[in-house]
């Protein structure tokens, strides 16, 4: 038999981030400002020290994947009319439960009585759904590209099995748009990106193909371990250092091909299309950005069936919340003011504190470690 | 949010549902998300009860074998840390 491999500490060997470590420091030969997209990119950066380890050139610029963080709080506060209704089942996945909206939390209001589900699966409301047959039942579906498959999944289940008490409020995001966004000023300090991990195992490397051609910035999708993240950076210093057109470079093989899960893809084609545009907390509005239900699906589209109960008002963050310029890598979360006073993981004022993969959240919990030469 | 984790399939029923072994820890995901044909023993990864895709041996045990050679490189002193990185000709 053939010996098993870890898939998950071989790719946290000390040794290895050492030696990837020194081969950076060795290689590296201009300053460069590596935007990791996805939250959990930042999770790893963090948790595993890695600013620590690397040459000072190596600046990391925390992006806006976190699918959590960049919920408009009118959206929140959509969950939490949405759950105030009569007769209703509010279900949803991750933190969303425990992020405020404008008044409240779902959290707040469930201990307040209110029937309020945190899922482990979509497909738990199919089971949730059939229990409570005099219930309406609300999915607040939330994820970048990771996860609408399998909320379209269950759409595909509840349309099969004809099941009449099932809506869906659609909150699904993407990753390109908000990337050019943060490009398109011509002010955000990025020279590189860190490609997330399992949003491209979904759509595949090639959604990133024009941002590279656009902005000539090298993209290296990566792993999500330690090591995964260290070679990814010494793919990119090797690309500057190459002085070759950029391109789309694929770390993460082990999962990621160009062209991505296409049963997925299709699946999501199928029941989903773009919005206009959607408002994305601490960057603003940004076209085609997010997904809906197609119009043929509106009799369970919860946006249009419980129109009359959700607040239209847009709300933003306190003026000295400054994510804005933590996205576009003009400022750390230190730089803020409030950061860490009047602004903690129990008491978020603005999207980064929101979740622990946002970026002020994860420097507060790995505070110490990260404040390289200060 | 995003967070998937690699985990080994131990049995697959008629129902296209895999057990999956996470770390030790046993549970249920659909494999229906996955193209290719999904056997007993493959790794896939695994994100709110789906399977999303299976996860290549070969590759992981290729990227593997690359570290190994870095770390062996700097055992044997072949890796010389401050030697470039002095002037940012970009
Ligand atoms: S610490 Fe809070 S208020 Fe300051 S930038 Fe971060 S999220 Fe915004």
């Amino acid at each position: 038999m053939q010996p098993e491999i870890d898939l998950i500490t071989s790719f946290r060997n000390p040794e290895h981030i050492k030696a990837l470590a020194a081969v950076i420091k060795k290689e590296v030969s201009r300053p460069i400002n590596i935007m990791e997209v996805c939250g959990g990119h930042t999770h790893t950066i963090m948790k595993f020290g890695l600013p620590q380890i690397l040459p000072e050139e190596i600046n990391f610029v925390h992006g806006p994947g976190c699918p959590v963080c960049i919920m408009p709080k009118e959206r929140i506060d959509h969950a939490i009319a949405l759950a105030s209704m009569p007769n209703t089942i509010l279900a949803t996945l991750g933190d969303m439960i425990r992020v405020p909206g404008s008044q409240t939390s779902l959290q707040k209001l469930r201990a307040e009585g209110k029937d309020i589900r945190s899922l482990y699966s979509p497909l738990d409301v199919i089971k949730i759904a059939k229990e409570n047959p005099e219930k309406n039942v609300v999915f607040f579906a939330i994820g970048f590209e990771t996860t609408t498959p399998m909320s379209a999944a269950l759409v595909e289940i509840v349309l099969k099995e004809d099941i009449k008490n099932v809506f869906f409020h659609i909150n699904h995001v993407t990753v390109p748009e908000p990337v050019d966004a943060i490009m398109s000023g011509g002010d955000a300090k990025i020279d590189a990106f860190l490609g997330p991990s399992h949003v491209s195992v979904i759509t595949g490397y090639k959604i990133y193909e024009p941002i590279v051609q656009k902005y000539g910035t090298p993209i290296s999708v990566a792993g999500f371990e330690p090591t995964d993240v260290m070679e990814s950076i010494l793919r990119i210093i090797r690309q500057f250092n190459a002085g070759t057109e950029r391109f789309v470079d694929n770390q993460y093989t082990r999962a990621v091909s160009r062209e991505g899960n296409l049963k997925a893809q299709e699946l999501i084609a199928r029941f989903m299309e773009q919005r206009e545009h959607f408002r994305w907390r601490g960057i603003g509005d940004i076209p085609k950005s997010a997904l809906k239900l197609k119009d043929q699906f509106a009799h369970m589209d919860a946006e249009v069936v419980f129109k009359e109960f959700l607040p239209t008002q847009e709300l933003d963050d306190h003026k000295l919340c400054i994510c804005g310029s933590i996205l576009k890598g003009l400022a750390k979360p230190y730089d803020c003011k409030v950061f860490g006073k009047a602004c903690t993981p129990s008491n978020p004022m603005g999207s980064c504190m929101v979740s622990s993969e946002g970026a002020c959240s994860a420097y507060f919990k790995y505070g110490k470690l990260s404040k390289k030469g200060a | 949010m995003c967070l998937s984790i690699p985990s080994k399939v131990v049995e697959i029923d008629e129902n296209n549902y895999a057990t999956v072994d996470t770390l030790g820890v046993k549970r249920q995901v659909t494999l229906d998300l996955i193209p290719e044909p999904v056997y007993v023993g493959d790794y896939v990864l695994i994100h709110v009860g789906f399977a999303m895709n299976k996860i290549s041996k070969e590759e992981a045990e290729e990227s593997l074998r690359i570290y190994d050679e870095i770390a062996k490189q700097m055992r044997e002193g072949e890796i010389d840390e401050d030697e470039g990185n002095v002037n940012y000709a970009t």
